[in-house]
C-alpha cells in the first residue's frame, strides 16, 4: 500500500508551493542585472559556494547569531530548522530501508509510519537499522517539539528570550504559524496512535501509543490524525509564500548572492525583494530600535520590511528612522535594513528633483597642499571643534589648508539618506572636483557623516580620508603630539556614523584614555545609542528627538562622569542642548591638554620609572 | 447710485498684490497636515542665514515658508529644488521647525500639484 | 505676638518687600546667599530707560530699610518645611527660623551664553555678554575690545537664550531689547565714531519711555537695527567677529564684521531655586518660572497658603516692575496674616 487519500492535502500543497517558488525565483533571476547574473553564475562554481553552504549551516540551521543573542531564542529557532530538516532527511533514509532503495513518492517518507507497520521486536534494537531509525526519528521529533513548547512560552514570556517586544503578525502569518505549530503535535499523535495499534514506533511514540490505547478508541482516531497531519502540512505550504516563512527558502538564496558579492543596487530590484522575503520577522530588531521610546514601534525594521514586501509602503513609516544602524547590527539574517529604507524613501521622493545648476564652477585659487581639513556643514555650528583642530595642527607643526573655512556645499549624504540619490551624486561630483583640486594626499574631516560618504561614494583617487579622531590618534602614536592627563572621569559616545557606520571605535578611546579615566557605558561601541539628532531621520519632531536624546543621556551618565566626549558635531550639539552634562568633542579635549612633545617622558624613562 | 466705471488710471496694479483670495491655499494645507511645524515659523531668518544653498543662490527657506503660507506657490518648486537637505537650518531654528521634512513635503505637494493641478491631494 | 516673615533673596524684590512688610509692622528676616544684598543690580551699571545707576538704586532702597529687619547674608536656603500653621526655613550653615509666611524673591539667573556655541562666547575673545559689558561700563575704564582697540563696529545680538527652543527657553526675557538699546546708546556715547548694530527678531519696547529711547537711538545715535537672528559667528585673523544673519526685511543673507559682539543673555529660572520649589511642591510651568495662583487676580500667591512670590522668580520683569510686584506682595502677605 503506497497511497491513501489523506496524503492529498500535503501533496497538493507541496506542488503548489513548488510552482510558486519556481515562479518567484524565475522572476528574481529575470529582474537581476546581467552583471549580477554573471556574478551569481560564477559563484556557483567557486569556493564561494562552500562559504555559502557553511553560512547556511551556521546561520539558517544552527542559528549561531541568535544563540549569541539569547541561547533560548537560538535553541528555539534551531530546533525547528535543524529538527525539521533532519526529520526530512532521516525520514527519507528510513523509508529506503523499507522500500529496498527504490525512489518513493514525496509523501511516502513523511507518512511512513502510516504505510509501514513494522511489528518486529528486534534484539539489541538500537543497533539494528530499523531500530536505530525508530529511535532517532522519535528523538528528533521530541527535539522539534521542545522548540515548539519554547515558542509557545515566547508568546507570553518574551523576556526570557531577550525580547521585550515581539512582532505583531498579519493574517497570513497567523494561518501559517498555526498550521506550523500543529504539524508536529499532529505528527506525534498520528504516529503514536498508529504505534498504539501496531507497535513499530520508537521510545516516544510507542510509549505514548500504549498509554493512549488504554484510554482512547485508537482504531477510530488514528486515520483522522493522519488526515489532520497532512492537512496542516498542506495549509502551511499554501500559506508559506505569503507569510514570514517564505524566509526559509529565500534566506539560502540571499546568503548565496551575498557571498557572490552582489549588493542591493537599485530599488526595487531582485536583491531587495530577496532581502524582503528573507526576513523571518524574528523581531530582534524591534527592541534595539530607539523608535520604541517615542511610540514608533511600527517604524522598526521588521515592519518596514513587511510593509514593503506586502507592497503597502507607508511614507511616514519610511521617514521615521534615524538610520542609526542598530537594527542592521542586530539582524541575524544580515538584511541591509538601511539600504531598504533608503530604497523605500527613493520611491516616496521620486517626484522630487533637486537642481544645483546654480553651483557655478569657481576657478581654484589656493596652493596645492598635502593635508586638507574639512569641517563639514555641521562643523560650522561648533566653532569650538574647528578651533581645537587648528590648535592641534599648529601644535604638531603640520601644514594644512582649511578647505571649507568660508563654508562649503553639503557632502550629499543627507540627500542620499532621504532617497534622493541622483541629487546626491551631483553634489558628490561637485565636491570631488573641488577636493581633488587641492592635490592633497590626506583629507581630515570632523564630520562622521562626511567621512562615511567620502569613503563610500567618492572616488578621490589615492587621497586618504580620515576622521580627526583617527588622525589625532596617529599623531599621538607617532609621537608628534603629547597629552597631559587630567583628573577627570569621562564617558565616550560612539557617533552612529563613525562607529557602526565606519567601524571607528578604538582610536578616539585610545586618545581619550591618555587624558581622562574613561568609564564604561552600558550600550557602547557596536551597541551605542543614537543621540536623536540624526540627519537620517526625516520627520520626527523635536519633542520626540529630545526624548530619545534624554534616554541616551541617562545611560551615558549612569556612572556620573564629569564629561561626555563625542566625535561628531551633530551629536555634540544634540547632547549639549539637554544642558545636563558638559559635552566636548575629542578634539577639544585634546586641544585643552596639549603639552610640548619634549616634555613628555620618553617611553624608556617611563619604563624605568614604572 | 454709484456708477461702475472701468478704469480712470488710478486703479492699483493687481499683479503687485498678493491676491490672498485668488491664491491657491491647497499646498499650504497639505503641507501643514504632513508637517504641522509649518505654522511655527516666526521668520527670524536664522535658517536662511546659515543655509548652505543660500550662500550660492537666491534661496531663502524663510521666504519659501512664508510663500507657502500665503498661497504664493507659483515658481516655488524651482526654489525648493535648490535645497541640499544638509540640515543646518534644522539645527539652528529657534522654533524647532522640522525644516527638512518641510522641504520634502513642500516639494511633494508642489509636484503632485503641478502634475495634476487638482485641488486637495493626499500628502 | 508679632508675626514673622522670612523673605528669601535680597535683590530689589526682596529688599523692597522686606521694607514694606516691616513698615506694616511685621518682624522680617531677609536671607541672602551672597555676602551682600542687591542681587544682579550690584553688577548693573545703569538702568533703562533713565540710565539711573544700579548701585545708587540699590543704595536708595537699602536706605529705606527699617533697622528692625534682620538681614541674614551668606546663607543658602536649603530647606523649607510646612509645619502646622508655620514654616521652618533652614540654611546651609545651620541657620534656622520659624516663619508665619515665606516670600520667595529668589530672582533669575543669567542665561549661560556658552550654550550657544555657534555664537562663539568663550571661543572668540570679542564675543561678550550684556552682563560683561555692564561690568566694563562700571569699571570706568576706556572702552576697548580684547585687542585693546576701540571697536569701529559693535553688534548687539538680541534674544540669546530667550525665545529659543534649542536651549529649551521659549519665553521672552522682556528686558533685553530695551537693554540692548540702552547699551547701544552708551557705546555710542563712549565711541561716537563707532557704528552700532542691533540684530533683532522683534523689538519689544513695551514699557514707558522705551519707545522714546528707541527713537533716540535712531535719531541721535544713528544706531542701525537689522531684523535678522544671528545664525553663527566666526572670527577673522585680527580677532574681528564676522556675523551671519539674514536681513529678513530685504530677504538677503548679510555678513558683517564687528570689533565687538554683545550677546543679550536672557533670564532663566535658577536650578538651585528649582530644588527649593520642588521641596515645597510648587508647580513650575514649562518655562521654568513659578506659576502664581492666578496670573491676573493673585499674581503674588502660590498654591501653598503662606508662600508668596515676587520679582523675577515668577517670570522676567524689569526693575520697576519688580519693585511694584514686591510692594504688592507685601500687601498680599499682610492680607493673609491679618
Ligand atoms: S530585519 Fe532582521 S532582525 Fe528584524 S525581524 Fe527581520 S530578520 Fe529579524
Ligand atoms: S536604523 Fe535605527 S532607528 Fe532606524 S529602524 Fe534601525 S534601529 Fe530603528
Ligand atoms: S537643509 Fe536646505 S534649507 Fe536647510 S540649510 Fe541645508 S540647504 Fe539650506
Ligand atoms: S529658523 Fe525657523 S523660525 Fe526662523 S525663519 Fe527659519 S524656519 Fe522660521
Ligand atoms: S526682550 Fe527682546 S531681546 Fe529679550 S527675549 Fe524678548 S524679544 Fe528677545
Amino acid at each position: 500500500m503506497t497511497f491513501d487519500l489523506f496524503v492529498l492535502p500535503f501533496f497538493f500543497g507541496l506542488i503548489f508551493l513548488t510552482v510558486v517558488l519556481v515562479q518567484k525565483y524565475s522572476r528574481w533571476i529575470a529582474m537581476m542585472d546581467s552583471s549580477d547574473r554573471v556574478k551569481a553564475g560564477m559563484a556557483l562554481f567557486s569556493v564561494n559556494l562552500l562559504k555559502s553552504i557553511k553560512e547556511v549551516v551556521l546561520e539558517s540551521l544552527l542559528h549561531r547569531k541568535m544563540f549569541k543573542r539569547n541561547p533560548l531564542l537560538g535553541y528555539m529557532h534551531m530546533s525547528f530548522a535543524l529538527g525539521w530538516l533532519l526529520l526530512i532527511i532521516l525520514g527519507n533514509l528510513e523509508s529506503r530501508v523499507y522500500s529496498g532503495g527504490h525512489i518513493n513518492p514525496p509523501y511516502y517518507p513523511i507518512f511512513l509510519k502510516f504505510f509501514i507497520h513494522d511489528k518486529r521486536v528486534l534484539p539489541f534494537e538500537l543497533f539494528t537499522l530499523p531500530g536505530f531509525f525508530r529511535f532517532i526519528m522519535d528523538f528528533i521529533l521530541l527535539f522539534v517539539l521542545s522548540g515548539l513548547v519554547l515558542a509557545l512560552f515566547k508568546r507570553t514570556r518574551s523576556k526570557w528570550f531577550g525580547l521585550k517586544k515581539t512582532t505583531q503578525h498579519n493574517s497570513f502569518d497567523k494561518w501559517a504559524i498555526t498550521s506550523l505549530w500543529l504539524i508536529f503535535p499532529m505528527r506525534l499523535l498520528a504516529e503514536s496512535f498508529t504505534a498504539g495499534l501496531y507497535q513499530g514506533g520508537g521510545f516516544l511514540t510507542n510509549t505514548l501509543g500504549s498509554i493512549f490505547d488504554a484510554i482512547l478508541p485508537l482504531q477510530y482516531l488514528a486515520y483522522p490524525a493522519w488526515w489532520a497531519y497532512s492537512t496542516m502540512l498542506g495549509i502551511f505550504f499554501v500559506t508559506l509564500p505569503w507569510s514570514r516563512f517564505m524566509h526559509i527558502p529565500t534566506e539560502i538564496v540571499l546568503i548565496f548572492l551575498r557571498n557572490a558579492g552582489i549588493e542591493q543596487g537599485k530599488y526595487p530590484g531582485s536583491f531587495s525583494e530577496i532581502e524582503l522575503s528573507s526576513c523571518p520577522r524574528c523581531g530582534v530588531c524591534i527592541d534595539v530600535c530607539q523608535m520604541n521610546e517615542v511610540d514608533k514601534t511600527s517604524s522598526t525594521a521588521v515592519y518596514l520590511i513587511r510593509s514593503l514586501r506586502d507592497q503597502q509602503p507607508d511614507k511616514q513609516l519610511n521617514a521615521n528612522c534615524m538610520m542609526c544602524g542598530r537594527c542592521l547590527q542586530a539582524c541575524p539574517v544580515g538584511i541591509d535594513t538601511l539600504g531598504l529604507r533608503v530604497g523605500a524613501r527613493s520611491v516616496d521622493n521620486k517626484s522630487i528633483a533637486m537642481d544645483f545648476s546654480y553651483l557655478k564652477k569657481q576657478p581654484f585659487v589656493g596652493e596645492e597642499t598635502g593635508i586638507v581639513y574639512f569641517a563639514g556643514c555641521m562643523g560650522h555650528l561648533t566653532p569650538g571643534v574647528k578651533r581645537a583642530i587648528v590648535q592641534i595642527f599648529n601644535h604638531a607643526k603640520i601644514d594644512f589648508t582649511f578647505l571649507d573655512e568660508d563654508g562649503s556645499i553639503c557632502c550629499g549624504r543627507p540627500l542620499k539618506l532621504a532617497g534622493l540619490r541622483e541629487a546626491a551624486s551631483k553634489l558628490v561630483s561637485e565636491n570631488t572636483r573641488m577636493i581633488k583640486n587641492t592635490g592633497a594626499q590626506l583629507l581630515v574631516t570632523s564630520c562622521p557623516i562626511c567621512l562615511k560618504t567620502f569613503n563610500n561614494d567618492y572616488q578621490l583617487e589615492g587621497m586618504k580620508v580620515m576622521h580627526h579622531s583617527v588622525y589625532i590618534d596617529k599623531l599621538v602614536t607617532e609621537g608628534k603630539l603629547a597629552l597631559r592627563p587630567e583628573e577627570l572621569k569621562a564617558v565616550y559616545h560612539d557617533p552612529c556614523e563613525l562607529g557602526r557606520g565606519s567601524g571607528i571605535y578604538e582610536q578616539p578611546r585610545n586618545v581619550l584614555k591618555q587624558i581622562a579615566e574613561v568609564a564604561d557605558v552600558a550600550e557602547e561601541q557596536e551597541n551605542s545609542l543614537c543621540c536623536g539628532g540624526s540627519i537620517g531621520e526625516l520627520a520626527m519632531d523635536f519633542t520626540q528627538r529630545n526624548i530619545i536624546r534624554d534616554n541616551a543621556l541617562k545611560i551615558l551618565c549612569e556612572s556620573k562622569p564629569d564629561l561626555l566626549v563625542t566625535a561628531c558635531p551633530l551629536c555634540k550639539k544634540t547632547y549639549d542642548s539637554a544642558n545636563c552634562i558638559k559635552v566636548k568633542d575629542i578634539a577639544e579635549v585634546v586641544a585643552a591638554n596639549l603639552v610640548s612633545v619634549k616634555h613628555q617622558p620618553k617611553t624608556t624613562e617611563m619604563v624605568e620609572q614604572g | 447710485m454709484e456708477k461702475k466705471v472701468k478704469n480712470f488710471g488710478y486703479s492699483v496694479t493687481r499683479d503687485r498684490q498678493i491676491d490672498f483670495d485668488a491664491n491657491n491655499h491647497d499646498v499650504g494645507k497639505i503641507v501643514a497636515l504632513a508637517e504641522p511645524t509649518l505654522h511655527l515659523c516666526i521668520s527670524c531668518g536664522t535658517c536662511s542665514a546659515t543655509c548652505t544653498a543660500s550662500q550660492f543662490t537666491e534661496f531663502s527657506l524663510r521666504q519659501v515658508i512664508l510663500l507657502v503660507r500665503r498661497g504664493e506657490t507659483k515658481g516655488l518648486l524651482k526654489e525648493v529644488s535648490k535645497c541640499m537637505l544638509c540640515g543646518k537650518c534644522q539645527l539652528v531654528c529657534p522654533r524647532n521647525v522640522s525644516t527638512r521634512n518641510l522641504i520634502i513635503q513642500i516639494s511633494r505637494a508642489l509636484c503632485n500639484h503641478e502634475v495634476s493641478g487638482s485641488a486637495m491631494l493626499k500628502p | 505676638m508679632q508675626k514673622h516673615i522670612v523673605v528669601i533673596g535680597a535683590g530689589p524684590a526682596g529688599l523692597e518687600s522686606s521694607a514694606n512688610l516691616s513698615n506694616l509692622g511685621f518682624r522680617v528676616t531677609l536671607v541672602e546667599k551672597e555676602e551682600v544684598t542687591g542681587g544682579h543690580l550690584n553688577k548693573w551699571h545703569a538702568l533703562f530707560p533713565s540710565l539711573a545707576s544700579g548701585k545708587h538704586t540699590i543704595e536708595a532702597i537699602v536706605k529705606g530699610l527699617n533697622p528692625g529687619i534682620k538681614i541674614q547674608t551668606a546663607t543658602k536656603v536649603t530647606g523649607i518645611e510646612a509645619v502646622n500653621d508655620y514654616f521652618t526655613v533652614s540654611g546651609h550653615n545651620g541657620w534656622q527660623e520659624k516663619a508665619d509666611a515665606v516670600v520667595l524673591t529668589t530672582g533669575f539667573q543669567l542665561f549661560d551664553s556658552h550654550r550657544k556655541e555657534e555664537y562663539g562666547y568663550g571661543i572668540y575673545e570679542n564675543v561678550i555678554t550684556s552682563a560683561d559689558l555692564e561690568k566694563q561700563f562700571a569699571s570706568g575704564k576706556e572702552f576697548v575690545n580684547r585687542q585693546g582697540k576701540k571697536p569701529e563696529r559693535v553688534g548687539f545680538v538680541h534674544c540669546v537664550g530667550s525665545r529659543d527652543e534649542k536651549v529649551n527657553n521659549l519665553h521672552c526675557s522682556k528686558v533685553c531689547c530695551i537693554t540692548a538699546v540702552k547699551q547701544a546708546i552708551e557705546v555710542k556715547q563712549m565711541i561716537p565714531e563707532a557704528d552700532v548694530f542691533c540684530f533683532y527678531m522683534d523689538l519689544r519696547m513695551f514699557g514707558r519711555h522705551y519707545e522714546e529711547l528707541y527713537k533716540q537711538a535712531q535719531e541721535k545715535y544713528n544706531i542701525q537695527f537689522i531684523r535678522g537672528r544671528l545664525s553663527e559667528s566666526t572670527e577673522d585673523k585680527d580677532g574681528n567677529i564676522i556675523v551671519k544673519v539674514e536681513d529678513t526685511l530685504l530677504g538677503k543673507p548679510l555678513r558683517i564684521k564687528v570689533g565687538l559682539l554683545v550677546l543679550m543673555a536672557g533670564m532663566e529660572f535658577p536650578p538651585a531655586t528649582k530644588a527649593l520649589t520642588n521641596m515645597l511642591g510648587l508647580k513650575n510651568v514649562s518655562d521654568g518660572f513659578i506659576q502664581p495662583l492666578d496670573e491676573v487676580l493673585h499674581s503674588n500667591l502660590t498654591e501653598i497658603p503662606g508662600v508668596f512670590i515676587a520679582g523675577t522668580c515668577s517670570g522676567p520683569k524689569s526693575v520697576s516692575d519688580t519693585m511694584a510686584d514686591a510692594r504688592s506682595a507685601a500687601l498680599a502677605v499682610a492680607e493673609y496674616l491679618k
